[in-house]
Parts: C-alpha cells; sequence; structure tokens
C-alpha cells in the first residue's frame, strides 16, 4: 500500500516539476524567442525594402525629369505580409525605425507595424492606420506613450517620404474601431485630410485597452528628388 | 515515471543519458515549433488591433 502511494506521489512530482519547466519554457518563448524571430523578419524585411527602393530610384529618374509635383501613392492592394515602407519617431530615438507590413493577422504584425488593409496608404487622403505590437515580437510600439502632441512620424516609401506631426494620444476600448475611419469616428465619410492613426496594446502587457496616436500630414517628398 | 523510462533505455549510462538529451531537445522543438505559436495568439498580451 504505501509503495503505491509513493508511486502516486513521485509521479505527480515528476509531471509537476515538468510542467513548471514547460512553463519557463512558454515565458524565454514569449520574452525571448518571439524578439529574435521578429529581428529575423525585419532584417529580410529591410533588404527587400532597400532594394525597392534602388530599383525605383532606377525607373524614377526619367518620371522627375518629367516634372512630377508630388509622389504617386503605392499601390494599394498589396499583398498581405509584404513590405510597405519604413516609419520613424524621432522622439523615441535616431536608430528607431521599423520596416512595415501590409495586414494586421498575427502573422503580419510578428513580422513589424502593420497596416490596417482598407484604410489610406502613406500620404494619400484618409487615415493611414498602423498597429504594432507594445510587447513581445520586437515590440516596436513599447514607448508609443512617450510621443507628444508636436512630434514627428516619418513614413518612408519606395515612392517618397511622408512627414506626420502628432495631433495627440488617447486610451480607447478595443471595440473602438471608429478611430481608424478615414475620418475618425464618422464611418462613410468622404476625407479632405491625410491623417495618421498609429494604434497598440494598453497596459503594455494586457489588452483590455487601445493606445492611439493620430497625426495629420504636413509635408511630402519626392524619393530620389 | 523518469526512473522507468530511464530502465527502459538500453545500454550504459552514457547512451542513456545521450538518448535523454535527444529526447529532451525533441520535447522542446515540438512545444516551440507547434504549441507555443498555437498557444500564443489565446494570451492577452497579443492582441493589439480593433474590433
Amino acid at each position: 500500500m504505501t509503495s503505491v502511494v509513493r508511486l502516486v506521489v513521485r509521479t505527480s512530482a515528476e509531471l509537476l516539476v515538468t510542467l513548471g519547466l514547460v512553463v519557463v519554457a512558454f515565458a524565454v518563448y514569449v520574452v525571448f524567442w518571439s524578439d529574435v524571430q521578429n529581428a529575423a523578419a525585419q532584417s529580410k524585411l529591410r533588404d527587400t525594402f532597400q532594394a525597392q527602393v534602388e530599383q525605383a530610384a532606377r525607373t524614377q529618374v526619367s518620371a522627375a525629369k518629367g516634372g512630377a509635383a508630388a509622389p504617386a501613392p503605392i499601390a494599394s492592394d498589396l499583398p498581405s505580409g509584404s513590405t510597405l515602407g519604413v516609419i520613424r519617431i524621432p522622439r523615441l530615438g535616431d536608430d528607431w525605425s521599423w520596416v512595415m507590413v501590409e495586414g494586421v493577422s498575427d502573422d503580419d504584425i510578428a513580422k513589424g507595424p502593420g497596416h490596417f488593409p482598407g484604410t489610406a496608404m502613406p500620404g494619400q487622403v484618409g487615415n493611414f492606420a498602423v498597429a504594432g505590437h507594445r510587447a513581445t515580437h520586437g515590440e516596436p510600439f513599447a514607448h508609443l506613450d512617450e510621443v507628444r502632441k508636436g512630434d514627428e512620424v516619418s513614413i518612408e516609401t519606395v515612392n517618397g517620404t511622408y512627414t506626420y506631426v502628432v495631433d495627440g494620444s488617447k486610451i480607447v476600448d478595443p471595440t473602438a474601431v471608429g478611430v481608424i475611419d478615414a475620418v475618425p469616428g464618422k464611418p462613410g465619410a468622404k476625407p479632405k485630410k491625410a491623417l495618421i492613426t498609429l494604434v497598440t496594446c494598453n497596459p503594455r502587457w494586457g489588452s483590455t485597452e487601445r493606445m492611439i496616436i493620430s497625426g495629420h500630414l504636413t509635408s511630402t517628398q519626392i524619393a530620389g528628388a | 515515471m523518469y526512473a522507468v523510462l530511464w530502465r527502459l533505455v538500453p545500454g550504459p549510462w552514457p547512451a542513456k543519458l545521450l538518448v535523454f538529451l535527444l529526447l529532451a531537445l525533441g520535447v522542446l522543438a515540438l512545444l516551440f515549433l507547434v504549441v507555443f505559436p498555437w498557444l500564443e495568439p489565446l494570451l492577452p498580451f497579443d492582441e493589439i488591433t480593433l474590433g
């Protein structure tokens, strides 16, 4: 009888220790491994974007000579997960830059900040909306709470660089889809201004709310000009 | 549990140890490549979009 009790106690102790190790392994996966995978994805995306910029520079020389006044917006039907451009926010550091991708599925935003499909493209009239992780997966938007009114957000695409100025930030419910409307809060309204909206989770390791940074376009520079 | 497994693996102890390490590595790979990627979206800090 005692040997049976001993076997049961020993086996459950071994199982519990094993479970504890699995939990530790999961913590390592979430906190460390997702960053490693994101860094690899970003490095690949950066190479792709660089190649696209060089390719575009070759073809755009003729366009610039033709006297184009403003860069064409990039195609709005990019496949999910493809490179869209680079986002820079000087307030978060001179070397703070992330390659954005099209789409906001788990796979897309694991690679970098993702553009909400259907919202405006950089520089376009409407609302250019981007979601990024605030914790794990490289945590691009970890310190988005430090961004202040008047700060610049620059978006570089193969066609040009668009500079937005931050109007403010707010905390909203996760269901507040209106913030990414072309005219925020007015679904279906015809937009007149080019806006930007950055979305991430709040609090940092939680998901009960979302933090929104909004801004408007102030200047545009044609690539190569 | 592990004692029984240890007895089941044949060979001298260094060989047993090697088999055990390989088994542990296999389990870890299964966790990192299959189980954790499935588990992660179920956790709250991964939700950043709206809707």
